[in-house]
């Protein structure tokens, strides 16, 4: 039981970055239509943007999350404006070997910057975990955990209470029509872009000193992300919250209970049997293809 | 007339490539390239023909090489009965995938694909009893024809050959036939072709089935040779590979896919001395995005229709060139 309580708990804070990276793919995805297999290096560019920040530069943990949140939604505006911009119009499949051109290239220049070895990140926080009751946590998880929730509240609030919010979501039902309505759609691209960028990077930046910065993180990162997004439901908000919590608690348990060799195939297990099954997501009321 | 010629020209230069190639060095990289062009044909059955994007073409090159390899490492099968059978083992797994994930397309298919590999990926990694788990499995034995061993560089080679050139037909005869001529209706205009009465999961999944079958020979033929196999045989960089030679070269085109084979086999080669693995990993993201930009139809397409221009007139496209 308290063995069951703690996974729990560990997939509560996985699962808050999760539902970060998934918030910022699945707005990129509905409302651009853009299959971004790029998003997991924006994880990374947050993580090794907190690495220089923290490591190099000394500067405070909070600095690092700021920095790692700016870099992230200076270069997703920056490859919105090169490569997503001149090919709207363009057939779906296009744009994703793009995406996926820029993901070998990122990935690989980040290698090129920063090598190889994984880099540990360090932060303030004591490592002596809390304990409360039965329960241990390490307090750097629980800020974790508390950014996450902090973040994706601002980003709900973000997209449901202001103007620029509502005509994301505009543009989302129907691009046309929007349009019409005065919505700029290509500044409303970038801004989106920019933003599931940003989200991404926060999240990298949060679990990088959880784990390791290496050049590769994000391929699962991406691969998670994605299935957030399959498990929510496109451009679906809530669902990729409860997606992320979802697959991080599948995950933990996954790992602790059949074995721990596994735990990454739970998220590919997910994208496979919901989008053979419930193809619009976990959470939708009714069934529709798109 | 020209097109002939140059056929002839590189088929005789490819035959006789081991008494006039410098080196084994050079050898080497012309077998890998065979290895390689056989998956890019396989790939670009389902890209090119179906468009249909599997980026997770490296499971069943590595399928095919983790069958054939513990077929002739614990069973000691011989060679020619553990190629055909990574090839069936290959196929049955795109039949799998295929009859599941083709009820999705595009971007959906994609991650089903991803997903699949992923999930193979970590079971050659963590099945410890069967495939070794990460240190692999060393000493596949090289194939034996009748007395002689195919262990060298040269036999080696023409075994390679064979098998690209036996791809190649496989391609040739599925793609002008009936069936290549429902996919390329498939690929353009679903909802039309079916109106006229061609079942689409069917025909995509025969495709799945053949293009995964080649891979899995291609990975076969890749497990004998380098006589180890090992959980790198899933890595991501091949299946990106196989995309860019398939894009670059000309998806939806017999030639453009071997050409990209040669080219990108040979290209990386060549720079290795001047250009560190971490550059050339990279230059290839560049140039996949350079490639959609300014030549979206691949090197062959641009080729054949600037001389098509040139000889103004006088032959008709091809069927079965992409459009785009």
């Amino acid at each position: 039981m308290e063995q069951l309580l703690q996974h729990l708990v560990n997939g509560l804070v996985l699962g808050g970055t999760y539902a970060l990276l998934g918030i910022g793919l699945t707005l990129i995805f509905g409302l651009m239509s853009v299959v971004n297999f790029a998003h997991g290096e924006f994880y990374t560019l947050g993580a090794y943007a907190a690495f220089a920040v923290l490591a190099l530069a000394g500067w405070p943990f909070f600095a690092a999350l700021a920095a790692a949140i700016a870099a992230g939604a200076v270069l997703g505006a920056l490859c919105e404006r090169t490569l997503l911009r001149p090919l709207r119009g363009e057939s779906i499949d296009t744009v994703m070997l793009v995406m996926i051109g820029l993901w070998i290239a990122m990935q690989n220049t980040e290698l090129l910057v920063w090598g190889g070895v994984a880099r540990s990140i360090p932060h303030p926080f004591p490592t002596e975990p809390l304990t409360l009751g039965p329960l241990n946590i390490a307090p750097l998880r629980l800020f974790v955990v508390g950014a996450a929730a902090a973040l994706i509240a601002a980003a709900w609030l973000l997209i449901q209470r202001t103007r620029l919010g509502t005509a994301m979501r505009a543009t989302f039902q129907d691009r046309d029509t929007a349009a019409l309505m005065g919505v700029p759609i290509g500044r409303i691209h970038t801004i989106t872009f920019a933003f599931g960028s940003a989200l991404a990077a926060a999240a990298g930046a949060l679990l990088g000193p959880v784990f390791l910065a290496y050049p590769s993180m994000g391929d699962l990162a991406s691969l998670k992300a994605f299935s957030v997004v399959i498990l929510g439901g496109l451009g679906n908000l809530a669902g990729a919250t409860l997606g992320g919590l979802l697959l991080g608690v599948a995950e933990e348990l996954g790992a602790g209970y059949v074995s721990s060799g596994y735990r990454d195939a739970v998220g590919f297990v997910a994208i496979i049997l919901v989008l053979l099954f419930r193809p619009a997501g976990l959470f939708a009321r009714a069934e529709r293809i798109g | 007339m020209i097109g002939r010629a140059l056929v002839v020209a590189s088929a005789l230069a490819l035959v006789t490539a081991p008494a006039w190639l410098a080196s084994p060095y050079h050898l080497h990289v012309l077998i890998m390239a065979g290895v390689f062009a056989i998956l890019a044909l396989s790939l670009n059955l389902l890209l090119g023909y179906t468009g249909q994007l599997s980026l997770g073409h490296a499971a069943f090159f590595g399928i095919g090489a983790y069958t054939s390899a513990l077929l002739a490492l614990k069973l000691e099968w011989s060679f020619w009965l553990a190629l055909p059978s990574a090839a069936v083992a290959a196929g049955l797994a795109g039949w799998a995938i295929g009859r599941l994930a083709l009820k999705l397309r595009g971007a959906y298919f994609v991650l089903v694909t991803i997903s699949f590999a992923g999930v193979i990926s970590l079971v050659s990694i963590n099945w410890m009893e069967l495939t070794n788990g990460p240190l692999g499995l060393p000493g596949v034995p090289p194939p034996e024809l009748g007395p002689w061993s195919l262990r060298t560089k040269t036999a080696y080679y023409y075994l390679v050959l064979a098998a690209a050139a036996l791809a190649y037909l496989v391609c040739h005869r599925l793609v002008y036939s009936r069936i290549g001529r429902a996919l390329v209706a498939l690929r353009e205009n679903e909802p039309l072709a079916e109106s006229v009465g061609i079942d689409g999961t069917r025909y995509l999944v025969l495709a799945a089935v053949v293009s995964a079958a080649l891979a899995g020979v291609a990975g076969s033929l890749y497990a004998h040779y380098t006589r180890f196999v090992s959980p790198e045989v899933f890595l991501f960089t091949y299946t990106v590979t196989m995309v860019i030679m398939v894009i670059a070269g000309g998806k939806g085109t017999l030639v453009g896919p071997v050409v990209g084979a040669l080219l990108f086999t040979a290209l990386p080669e060549a720079l290795r001395e001047a250009m560190a693995w971490q550059w050339q990993m990279l230059a290839y993201g560049v140039v996949l995005v350079v490639l959609v930009f300014f030549l979206p139809r691949g090197i062959v397409p641009a080729i054949t229709a600037r001389a098509a221009r040139a000889a103004a007139g006088s032959r008709a496209m091809r069927p079965g060139a992409a459009p785009r």
